[in-house]
Formats: structure tokens, sequence, C-alpha cells
């Protein structure tokens, strides 16, 4: 009875988007306010009724209804309750289910929002939102449906929805569980996060189409969604991050980032969504780039549907698997209509989307801007043409090949240095105007303290001339960036009397996304840091030892100790932990204890590194392979990851700066553009 | 307010970029769903003849003599393609049954059995092989060719059948459950 | 007599040499030999897996494939050529740039790249050159300020506004 009430709810929420949908147009069309009123309520109702829908499958998840054959499939009876519900997202019925929940929670959050000024975007948002809505519900009723039943019809166990004439329901003894490298906590939250970026990208693409159709093309759909685009790339950012935590956790090669075609379909609308972050303020500031705006956003959106695409279906990484699931066409379809549409709708309104004032110089930051969505489009284009390569040649060649790490990293390394370089100076230059010699001026103290830097570093720590590079363009960035806060601080404190702290906080809290983005950049270059010490200096070393035996690697020393296994019944794992002890310098540090743990249910094992993590380097040792028998011999692989942790640091700061851009002003009057003061003459709304 | 703002440039999209613009989408995404079509359509399908390839048995297997043959070399006969690994567990449940039913068919039958080694390194095979005492002909799958051909669903074991016309008749994904499962495959084709 | 020094030096160091090259062969090849050759190569089992860290039992026999040839005293490209001949080039980490179709990997986003940049150039050309008609209507006056405290100016003057 219970699927047979979540797949009907789903159904009526469904049904009740389609309705908005209709009655939005409708009532956009011909100006009908109550029809947009009546469309926004059924908007509002399509938030608790997927909720309903989805409490149902977590009910099913949680109580073990293996007849149903996605419970059956991400479940079993040994996982923790937790484990139960977060499986929700760890299956492809499910997480479809999921984005549609997220979707429509952001959805009601828009709808709810004051539209008394910008009333004529309400309906064409709700018709956009509802149509991406709607294709997912679809998805989730007519192909991957999360409520299907097993039965058994003349002795043979089929999945059917409803019950198949003389069939009796079919339940497993226990499920298959969850696929262990989907139990870490990092991958408990990370699809959320992803998912919720993903998502949050879809407004502000409703919003640029409602702009588009309704002709009001002004940069009034940007001030409303700047908040939005924020959010949702902290979402997303924060989402990548913690994948690459977790692939570090639990993947046990050593890595954070393994340039998978997964993982770059995440990454490709983080590219758009950095661009359009920046090109944004152009167009606030300055009255430019409305087309592109507008271009950047629809492609954000387009690569959020193909990278949910390609995450969930796997059409790159392993053709096989998808071969049998029809969301493929289905979402092809949806890609390329909306794209084709949008991108007319883009060609149809270009004549209003001229640019309202010129640059004045080459160097000026507008100018500066969009050298940097230059350089992320070019890492775009690079990431999209190294995932569709392999479909190219295979079309082409008839050849499979293999796009890895290697080309990803000699193609964009350059493109990376680039864009730092572009950090450093972008601060320094003026809107407006700028020349080399004002821009010379502002940076040359910057430059050679950090030549000097990377001298004092080529003298002691590394004669590589990438991480030199590296190291010069990350001392450029912190210390330019740096100066921003010092220079900007006491100018105010010149002006305002104040002592230097207030003087701090205050020009922070007046104009927080702009020192939010310089405490991001700076989070980057720690991010740098981290990235440069694992793919330059990073060592390794492997080796079969028996008991008291040791290995050595840079000043580590790391002695095998002992090794267990036993069984847990309990949660249906086995564990074999290996104890080492390290030792640096024959100083000794402790203990680690890599493991392997193998789960029953899904007969998949899990490797643990053992990690001793500090400021220099972490030392990360894998338990590759053990002698049952004896438990005498086991085979180590140890890695020296030098600064890694900056990394993780970094991310940490990433966040901060990034929430504290977006956090909502106590006063939204406070918050202008430049242009916005005269132009728009404050529109104080709940969205910005 | 605004429209008059921004009338001094009022130009659309010159065609000529219109057209490339347009070139350029519609050809990647026809890009895309043609690698869709090719992923959801296997080249093997049942029902259907089978595209040809080459098979060069490993050192000790022939057939009929020959060391180097063509699947079209084998028309006329009926073709049971076992595609195998020496690291895959469920392929080892299945061989000696493979094997037993092989027994039967080797002489005075026009019942073939090929074995495909799918990713695997000869060392592995050819302990795989002798441990299983396995006589009919086996080749390794050089350069996945014939399992990109076939298109392997699941992964290994997968077997195919193939009538006398050359025509794909039966896929077997998984294991064989006994010897009598492979031979009643084989009888419902003859 | 130096001379004669020197040339049994080199004798010297040449035998060193060969033994030592000689002992090598004879020597077990240890893991981090192995692993050298395998972290280039990609098991088509484990999808974008480097072989080195592949946990699978397909990718172990592979490796012991890797150290049996290291021990025979075959070269690395020797070993990596015959991996893609037994299994295509696709276990190799990127595409091999050895026919001309495998080029486009890298020379298409260059031109894509160049495109975008000759564009982005032109236009801002277009825009810097001023028009007939004078510059719009929003720019804030910060064109016209001495050169020397410009950045200074402009702050206080934003400062000013934000008050």
């Amino acid at each position: 009875m219970l699927p047979e009430f979540g797949y009907g709810i789903a159904l009526v929420s469904f049904l009740v988007a389609l309705y908005s949908l209709i009655t939005a147009v409708y009532g956009a069309t011909r100006k009908s306010t109550s029809m947009v009123e009546s469309a926004r309520r059924g908007m509002l109702l399509t938030f608790p009724l997927i909720s309903i829908s989805a409490a149902t499958l977590i009910y099913l998840l949680v109580n073990n209804h293996f007849e149903v054959s996605f419970v059956y499939e991400v479940t079993s009876r040994s996982m923790p309750t937790y484990l139960k519900v977060t499986a929700w997202w760890g299956g492809q019925a499910g997480s479809l289910l999921f984005w549609s929940w997220l979707l429509a929670a952001f959805t009601s959050a828009v709808t709810l929002r004051k539209w008394e000024r910008d009333f004529e975007f309400l309906p064409w948002v709700i018709a956009i939102c509802s149509v991406t809505l709607l294709f997912f519900l679809g998805m989730v009723i007519f192909y991957e449906n999360p409520f299907t039943r097993f039965w058994l019809v003349n002795g043979n166990v089929e999945p059917h929805m409803f019950q198949p004439a003389l069939a009796t329901v079919f339940t497993p003894q226990d499920g298959n569980g969850l696929n262990p490298l989907l139990r870490h906590p990092g991958m408990v939250i990370h699809p959320p996060m992803l998912y919720l970026g993903f998502v949050s990208f879809v407004i502000p693409y409703a919003f640029a189409m409602a702009a588009l159709i309704t002709g009001r093309t002004d940069d009034r759909w940007i001030r409303l969604t700047r908040r939005w685009s924020l959010w949702a790339w902290l979402f997303l950012s924060f989402g990548l991050v913690l994948g690459g935590r977790w692939a570090y956790d639990v993947l046990g090669w050593g890595g954070y980032w393994g340039w998978d075609p997964v993982e770059i379909a995440a990454f490709m609308p983080w590219l758009t969504g950095t661009a359009f972050l920046h090109s944004v303020m152009i167009q606030e500031k300055r009255g430019l780039l409305k087309h592109w705006n507008m271009i950047l956003v629809i492609l954000t959106y387009a690569l959020v549907i193909f990278g949910t695409f390609l995450t969930r279906s796997g059409v790159l990484s392993s053709v096989h698997a998808f071969a049998n699931s029809p969301i493929g066409p289905a979402f092809m379809i949806f890609v390329s209509s909306t794209f084709i549409t949008s991108i007319a709708l883009v060609i149809y309104r270009w004549p209003t989307l001229h640019g309202e004032t010129e640059m004045k110089s080459m160097l000026s930051r507008e100018a500066l801007f969009l050298l940097n969505n230059l350089l992320f489009m070019s890492v775009l284009v690079i990431c999209f043409w190294g995932v569709m390569f392999p479909l190219v040649s295979e079309l082409f060649t008839g050849q499979k090949v293999t796009v890895g790490p290697p080309f990803y990293e000699r193609a964009t390394a350059p493109i990376f240095a680039a864009l730092m370089f572009l950090m450093g100076v972008a601060p320094l230059s003026a809107w407006g105007h700028s020349t080399l010699k004002t821009l010379g001026r502002a940076m040359w103290k910057s430059a050679l303290i950090a030549l000097v830097v990377t001298v004092i570093l080529f003298a002691t720590y590394t004669q590589n001339i990438i991480a030199l590079i590296g190291f010069f363009l990350i001392a450029l960035v912190l210390l330019v960036t740096a100066q921003e806060f010092w220079r900007g601080t006491r100018a105010r404190q010149r002006a305002q009397n104040e002592n230097f702290f207030t003087s701090l906080t205050r020009l922070m809290g007046r104009n927080r996304r702009r020192y939010g983005g310089y405490i991001i950049h700076i989070s980057m270059m720690l991010m740098a840091i981290g990235i440069l010490g694992i793919e330059v200096f990073q060592s390794s070393t492997q080796g079969e030892l028996a008991q008291g035996e040791s290995l050595n690697i840079a000043e580590y020393t790391v002695k095998y100790r002992e090794l267990a296994s036993w069984d847990d019944q309990g949660k249906g794992v086995n564990f074999t932990r290996a104890v080492v002890d390290v030792y640096e310098n024959g100083i000794y540090l402790g203990e680690l204890t890599p493991r392997i743990d193998f789960y029953f249910d899904s007969q998949q094992n899990m490797t643990i590194p053992g990690n001793r993590s500090t400021f220099r380097d972490d030392l990360y040792i894998i338990l590759v392979d053990w002698q049952p028998t004896t438990a005498m011999g086991a085979t180590f692989k140890i890695y020296v990851n030098p600064l890694v942790n900056w990394l993780w640091i970094g991310s940490m700061l990433f966040l901060l700066g990034v929430i504290f851009a977006a956090w909502p002003d106590r006063d939204p009057a406070e918050e202008t553009s430049r242009r916005g003061v005269t132009r728009h003459a404050s529109q104080p709304s709940a969205a910005d | 307010m605004t429209e008059e703002e921004t009338t001094n440039t009022k130009r659309g999209v010159p065609i000529a970029t219109q057209v490339v613009v347009w070139v350029f989408i519609v050809g990647l995404l026809a890009l895309v769903a043609f690698g869709l079509r090719r992923a959801q359509n296997p080249m093997a399908v049942v029902g259907k003849p089978v595209p040809d390839f080459d098979l060069v048995f490993y050192e000790g297997y022939e057939y009929n003599g020959q060391k180097e043959m063509k699947l079209s070399d084998l028309k006329g006969k009926i073709v049971l393609i076992n595609i195998w690994a020496s690291w895959c567990k469920p392929c080892e449940q299945e061989a000696p049954d493979l094997q037993e039913a092989w027994l039967s068919y080797k002489d005075g039958s026009d019942v073939v059995f090929v074995g495909v080694d799918y990713v695997d390194t000869p060392a592995g095979a050819d302990e795989y092989l002798t441990k299983f005492n396995i006589s009919f002909p086996n080749a390794p799958d050089l350069k996945s060719n014939i399992s990109s051909i076939l298109n392997r669903q699941m992964g290994v074991p997968e077997t195919y059948i193939i009538d006398r016309d050359g025509i794909l008749q039966k896929i077997q994904i998984g294991p064989f459950a006994s010897v009598d499962d492979i031979h009643s495959m084989i009888q419902s084709i003859e | 007599m130096k001379k004669f020094l020197y040339t049994l030096a080199f004798i010297f160091f040449l035998t060193i040499l060969f033994t030592s090259a000689a002992l090598a062969q004879d020597n077990i090849v240890t893991d981090d030999e192995v692993n050298a050759v395998a972290h280039q190569l990609y098991c088509p089992v484990c999808q974008n897996t480097p072989l080195d860290v592949c946990p699978t039992d397909a990718c172990r026999d592979w490796r012991e494939q890797i150290r049996g040839m290291l021990a025979e005293g075959k070269t690395e490209d020797e070993i990596l050529q015959y991996f893609v001949d037994q299994f295509g080039d696709r276990v190799l980490a990127a595409p091999p740039v050895t026919t001309t179709f495998n080029w486009l990997i890298y020379i298409l986003p260059a031109i894509i790249i160049l495109a975008g940049a000759i564009i982005l150039f032109r236009s801002l050309k277009e825009w810097t050159t001023p028009k007939a008609v004078a510059a719009g209507s929003g720019a804030a006056g910060t064109d016209a300020s001495s050169p020397k405290d410009e950045y200074v100016a402009r702050l206080e003057e934003e400062l000013k506004k934000q008050k």
C-alpha cells in the first residue's frame, strides 16, 4: 500500500506542477493576476507534496521493505538507520526524487518573496522552475521509479509498480546494501551539497529567462538573483571540496582529484558559475556584458542538467552500465531543447542587451574581468573536450581512448597560472580606467617582495621551476590582497577618524562582496599551496613487510608492528587493521592504523588510510595487501604529501569568505551599487 | 525607461554569426546524441547478424588445425562465445560446466565453443585454462575488440550463442547454473 | 703515468657499470619500480583509476605481469607498448599523439581558446574606441583625478558614498 501511496503523491505533485506551468503562462499572457496567484499557490503546494512522497520512501528505506526494488538495491539489514536515510540519494531513482524535492523547496522559497515591483517576472520564473521540476518528476514517475516492487509472476521475479494479474509480492531476505564507498560521512553530505549547488543555479537561470521573455533586460534580474548565485556557488564549491576530501579519505590513491569525467561534470558548472559571478559585477557597475551574462547563466544551467545526467547515468565513464537505462535520451532531449530555446531567446533579445557605457582602457578592471572570463571559459573548453573526446574517438576511429590527468594537467596548468596572475593584478585596477603606469605603481612593491620570497624558497626549499612560478604567484596575490585590506582601512581611518580595527570591520561590512571576494582569493591561494604540494612534491613507496620490518620515505620510517583481522557481524563488515609505528629521523611520533574494511552485503572492499597530518606534510599509509593465513606479511603503500593540509585549510577559509559575501544585510538599502543608487532608487527586496 | 537609454547601438546578431552559432550547437548536440545512440544500441543485437571479428587462439589451442580465424569462417555452425577472465570468480563457477558440455559436442556435431579472454594477462589465462582443463579453443580479446562488438553489459562472464547463419540468438549474462542450462540453451536454437 | 691512471679508473668505472647492470637484472623488482610503470597505465576494468592504485584482481595480475617483464629486462617503453598492443590505446593515461586524429585533443581546444581571445580582443578594441556620442551615463568620475594618489582618491570617494 505504501509504495502506491508514495507513487501516487509523486504523481499528484507532477500534476500540480503541470497546473502551475499552464496557469503561469496563461496568466502572464492574459495579464491575469489571479491566474498567476493560483500558479504561485500551486508551486507552493509541490514542496509539501514531494516531501510526503519522499517521507514515504524514507519510511520504506528505514523499515527494510526489501520488496521495493530501490530499497533492496541500496540498503541492507546491517546498515545503521542514518545510512538508510541517506541511501535516499545513494541510487539513481532516489536521487532524482531528491533533486525534485530540493528544486521544489527552492522554488517555493523564491515564490514566497515579495514580488510587488517585479510582478511581471513571477509567472515566468514559476514557469521555468516548473518545467525543470516537471522534467525531474517525470523521470521519477515514468522512468526511474523508486517505488517499484518485486512481484512473483509465474515463478519469475519481476519489478512492477502495480500488481500484475495473479502475482504476489516478493520480499527478498536482505538487501544489497549501499556501496561501501558511499557510507563515508563525506559521501553522505557530498551529494546533497552538490545537488543544492546544482538546484540553486536553476533560480538565476529562471530569472534570466523571465527577463528575456518579458523584455525587461536591464540588470534587475541580476540584482534579484545575486544572493542566489552566491549561495548556489557556495554549495557547489563545498560539494566539490567534500568530494575531494572524500576521495582523499576513502579511495586510497593518495590524491583528492582524479580528473574523472564524473568529477569534471560537477566542475564545469562551477567554472561557468565562477565566471558569471565575476562578469555580473561588470554589468552592475558599468552596464556592460549583458549578452555575455545571459549566455553564462544559460551555460551554467545546461551544464548543471548535463552534469546531473553524467553523474547519475555514467554515460561517459562506463557506457555499458548505462545502456539499458531509458533516461539518457530523455535527458538529451531536455538539455537540447532548453539550451536551444534559451539561445534563441538571447538572439531574439540581442538588440536590447547592448551595453550602456563604453570601456575606457584595456587595463580597466572590467577588461581584466573579461580576461578572467576568457580563462575560465578556456578551462571549460578543455574539460568539456576532454570528457567528450573518448566518445568522439570511438565514433570516428572506433578506437577507445582514456583521457586522464596528464592531459588535463598539461592543458589547464598554464591557464590556472594566468588566473592567479590576474588575481594579483585585477584588484589594483580601477573600474573604467587604468594604465600600465598606475598598475605598475600599485604593484611593484608586492611583486618585489614576492620575488624575494621566491628567491628564498629557491635557496632553501625547492629548485623545481613549476613550483617556484606557483609560489611566486601565490605570494604576489597574497601580498596584493593584504595590501588592499591595508590601504582600504588606512584610507577609511583617515576619513573617519576611527581606530584600525573599527575601520577594518566597518570597511569590510560596508562592502561585503568585495572583501568577501578578497577572502576567497586568499583562500584560493592557500588551496593552491596544497595543490602545488601534492602535484609537484608528492613521493611514494611501496613494499611488503614482515612484522618488525620497516620502510623509509623522506625523513620518515614506518615500522610494521602487527595486524589483526576480525568480523563484526553486527555491522556486516570484516575489518583488517594494521598497526605501524612512525618515526621521523629516528624520533618516535606515534602509531597509525591503515585498514581494509570488507563489506559482506555488497562484497566490496574499502581502503581506509592511516594519515598523519601536519602543516608541513601528510604521511598517508595504505594497507594494500596482507597474508590472511599467517597475518605476518603485509604490503603497505606510503605517500608523503607535502603541504596538502593547506588545501583543506584554504577550503574552510573559502567557505567563510563566501558566507561573508552572501550573508544577508540587516538593511538592504545599505547595499547599493553605484549605478543602482541613481537608477533604481533603492528597491529593498527579500531576495537581495 | 531602460529602453530609451539603450538606444545607442540597437543591432541584432548578424545572420552569418547566427548560422555559425547554430551549426556549432547542433553539431555538438548531434555528437552527444550520436554517442548516446551508439551506447544504447549494441553492435550485436539478438536476431541480427554479428559483425565479423578475428580470433587469434592462445598457445596450444586451435580449431580444425587453424591457429587464427575469423568468426565468419564458422558459418554453418552454432557458435557459443563465452567471455571470461582469470580474475573473475563467477567464471570459475561455470568453467567446469562449459568444459563438460563441450566434451559432448566436440565430436561430430556442428556446435563450436569459443572462449574469449577479457582484459587478462597471459600468465593468468594459462593458469586458469590449465586449472579447468579447458579444451575448446580460446583467444584473448585483443584490444578489447570482441567485447566491444558483443557489447558486454554487466561484466564477465557473458555468453553469446550465434546460429548457423551467423545471427545472434541468445545472450547469457552471468554464469550458467548447470551443464543442463548450457545444453538447453543450445538445443533451443537447433 | 697520469694518463694510465685515468684509463685504469675509466676501465674500473666501466666494469662497475656493467656488473651492476647485470646484477640489477637478477635482482628482485621492487614494488616502486612496478608502480612507476603502472602509474602510467589504466586498466579497462576499473575506469579512470591508475593501475598502481587500482585494487581489483585484474589489476593485480597486470602488476605482476609488469613485474615479470621488468625482471626480464624489458624497458618501460616496451612494457607500455606491449599493453597497448594487447588492450588498445585506452590503457594509456592520455591518447597517444601518434595519429592525426588524436592531435585534435590538443589542437581543437587551442583553436577555440584562440578564437575566444580574438573575439574578446576585438570587442575590447571596439568598446575602448570612443564613439561619437559622449560616454555613458553612470560612469563615476574617476578618470580625471590626479595620477599621484588616484587609488586613495577613488577609495575615499567610494567611502563617502557608502556613508
